[in-house]
């Protein structure tokens, strides 16, 4: 905090000396902690000259919970509840990326029946996360109405998950060696209903948002990445991929079914906003295509591999990686051979994305930030963890 | 039928011969001053409520049910709330100009109110340059907004109040010419000649083309005008947090929200009076019997109807579209509203001078 009151000082100081920071008659303003479009509590300091972008610089550690270091007192099995809590849109995810890592370290095979329903969880989630997006960004712009249009039909999803993981934003349904309960016996009927439902709606989302002039004159050519810039940012996920990176971590390195399962994956080369939306919006058409291949594709069998009660992952370095809905997912687990991890670093995807915003926005108007934004789908507790 | 003329001519008649000239002229103005204020608190009220419940519809949501019947008391609950709390000055404000802005924004409401007819015969002044009156009067409320986002030490506010100058004073311009192309067909500024001259058809059906487009065009414009949706950007709460009055608390708040409905229902009636034929009753052609019902439902009526419709278009709009970025709204004034809307006006006065229209 010290630091932060320290530079926004100094910029004002150099501001209003016609310093070097700034010319004379630029404007420093502070976008956040408690700004209706920073979706949390990001602090972006922006420079603006009348109503263009010169700089903005995004400031960090509001909602830092240092989730690694906890995540290092915390046994293989509990640890990967924190994670919930860091990228909380897609916390199924995050869950199963963790998972994942751990039963790379215990070479555990799991089940056929638990490969399917993590995907299918996953999808759902991705789904969720798209919906919730897909309304954001249309608040973002201006639009109020789709985001009541989202969370009805993210609440059927939320509904769904309740059913079978019992909770509706932070599962932690995946453990290590499968998932932690059986399905809930009305999920695939549930599932199949929402699917029924969701076909529908997404041509009303893109009736209501996508084809309107203004929504696309706003979207268009704002907010341009260029391929080289996003992979030197490293960017993932749908915000690369709208640059013409082909980076679906499901397509390239398939976990779990999904080498099994068709799908597309959606790549866009214009690199600006309107580009990334279209990618997002496409992704939702290939998950629900997802979901609907598996829905009734369930293998009979275990929901969980045998495990130990307490869980020794051998000495060494483990490193797994999964798709979530913002991007690339990356866990790493250093091990001393003991119950907890004695390193832990997670590869958040909205970390990288957003470090491509000061690249991304420069020369833009005040409007334009606050769509570029909303296309990066900044989750900030995965920025900060 | 139920005429409100005789009630204010026996009003006017009854003070008349009970106090000389001067004090009867005293009381009529203080009757209509308490009557123009209860106005505004009435129609804030309502439209506030209309405008949450109309979103409400949109938005596949309830809107406010708990206070009062349908929740029909929101507004009155929310308006104590306002009256009771703080109005807070920042620090570094232009103490004077932070607190006049507000009842300069809602004086200038109110007196573009004094040409408007209500019904038949029912309005406070038949100014002969209504038309000019209210063009003139309705764009001083500009300075309001400016003097709000100057004095309160706010960037946001600042930003705000520069954008909200920008448009308002891009968008006076295709408003007016838009009204002006009514000015040419009927030949005159008074608002009362101009609905005396939709008596056989409003000027939306009787003026071809040209009177559509003027008529898109006018709503479009005032839209801007009244800072509304896709035209917000003087608030636009995802960029500037809300803008102009983001430091206001309060009742000041609240004149600067009710001064925006009161702003809407002005340009409602104004389009309505222009276009659809004030409280004139709608006609169809020959259909005397169709004519003559159409006729027994009162002229207030029929105006309220119209403004309401109106207003509920504009409702439409904001909860529909996005919001326009500031170069792509002065854009879409300079480069398409403004020459369109000349070449239209042009076109108008070819067809009023060749009598095409009917």
């Amino acid at each position: 905090m010290y630091r932060e009151t320290q530079i926004i000082k100094h910029a004002q100081k150099a501001s209003s000396n016609g310093g070097n920071l700034e010319e004379a008659g630029d404007l420093v303003i502070n976008v956040g902690p408690q700004h209706p479009s920073t979706h949390g509590v990001l602090h972006l300091v922006i420079t603006l000259h009348g109503e263009t972008i010169k700089n903005v610089e995004p400031h960090l550690g509001y909602i830092h919970r240092s989730i690694e270091k906890m995540c290092e007192s915390l046994s293989y099995r509990q640890f990967i509840y924190v994670t919930s809590r860091m990228d909380y849109l897609s916390s199924h995810i995050n869950n199963h990326g963790c998972a994942m890592c751990v039963e790379k370290g215990l070479q555990v095979e799991i089940p056929p029946r638990a490969k399917v329903i993590r995907v299918l969880m996953d999808e759902l989630t991705r789904l969720a996360s798209h919906q919730l997006w897909w309304g954001a960004m249309a608040m973002d712009v201006g639009a109020l109405t789709p985001f009541f249009h989202a969370f009805r039909e993210r609440e059927m999803i939320n509904d769904i998950m309740e059913e079978t993981c019992g909770a509706r934003l932070t599962m932690n349904y995946m453990v290590p060696g499968g998932v932690m309960y059986d399905i809930h016996p009305n999920f695939q009927k549930r599932v199949k209903e929402f699917i029924e439902e969701f076909k529908k709606k997404i041509d009303e989302y893109d009736e209501l948002v996508t084809g309107n002039i203004i929504f696309q004159n706003r979207m268009k050519g704002v907010g341009y990445l260029t391929k080289e810039d996003a992979i030197s940012y490293g960017c993932t996920g749908p915000t690369a991929r709208g640059s013409g990176v082909s980076c679906d971590i499901r397509k390239l390195y398939p976990y779990e079914v999904y080498d099994q399962v068709q799908f597309n994956e959606i790549i866009e080369t214009d690199g600006d906003c309107f580009a990334r939306y279209l990618v997002r919006m496409q992704e939702m058409r290939q998950s629900l295509s997802m979901v609907e291949q598996l829905i009734d594709n369930i293998p009979e069998g275990d929901f969980q591999a045998k495990t130990k009660a307490v869980l020794k992952l051998p000495k060494g370095e483990f490193y797994s990686k999964i798709e979530t809905a913002r991007g690339e997912f990356g866990v790493y687990i250093v091990s001393e051979g003991g119950t907890t991890p004695y390193r832990i670093k997670f590869r958040s995807p909205g970390f990288s994305n957003l470090s491509a915003l000061n690249h991304m926005a420069k020369g833009y108007k005040i409007g334009d930030l606050v769509a570029i934004m909303g296309t990066l789908d900044l989750v900030i507790p995965d920025i900060d963890r | 039928m139920f005429s409100l003329e005789s009630i204010t001519n026996s009003i006017q008649t009854w003070l008349n011969n009970t106090f000389n000239p001067t004090i009867a002229l005293l009381f009529e103005c203080v009757i209509v001053g308490v009557l123009v204020i209860s106005l505004f608190a009435v129609l804030g009220l309502v439209l506030v409520l209309m405008e949450r419940k109309v979103s409400a519809y949109m938005q596949i949501r309830l809107g406010p049910n708990r206070v009062g019947p349908g929740g029909s008391l929101q507004t009155v609950a929310d308006t104590l709330k306002l009256v009771v709390k703080e109005g807070l000055t920042p620090d570094g404000a232009d103490k004077f100009l932070f607190n006049l802005a507000p009842f300069l924004v809602i004086i200038i409401s109110m007196l573009v109110l004094a040409p408007i007819p209500f019904a038949k015969n029912f309005q406070i002044l038949d100014i002969n340059i209504g038309v000019l009156y209210v063009s003139a009067v309705s764009s001083v409320s500009v300075i309001g907004i400016l003097m709000a986002g100057w004095a309160s030490n706010n960037k946001y506010s600042l930003l705000g109040a520069m954008r909200s100058g920008a448009q308002i004073v891009s968008y006076e311009l295709s408003a007016g010419l838009a009204v002006l192309s009514i000015v040419v067909l009927t030949g005159s500024l008074q608002l009362s000649d101009i609905i005396a001259s939709q008596q056989n058809g409003w000027w939306i059906f009787k003026g071809h083309i040209p009177v559509i487009i003027s008529f898109v065009i006018f709503i479009i414009a005032v839209t801007a005008e009244t800072n509304r949706a896709p035209f917000d950007l003087a608030e636009a709460e995802s960029e500037l947090t809300a803008g102009f009055h983001t430091e206001y608390s309060g009742m000041k708040f609240a004149l600067f929200f009710l001064a925006e409905y009161v702003n809407i229902f002005i340009v409602c009636s104004i389009g309505a009076i222009l276009f659809l034929g004030g409280w004139m009753p709608l006609h169809i052609g020959n259909w005397n019997g169709f004519n003559h019902v159409m006729d027994y439902i009162p002229s207030s009526v029929w105006f309220i109807g119209k403004v309401f419709f109106l207003i509920f278009v504009i409702m439409w709009f904001r909860w529909t579209f996005p919001r326009l970025r500031i170069d792509q709204l002065l854009n879409l004034e300079w480069k398409y509203l403004l020459p369109i809307s000349m070449l239209n006006l042009l076109l108008t006065t070819l067809i009023t001078i060749m009598g095409w229209h009917f």
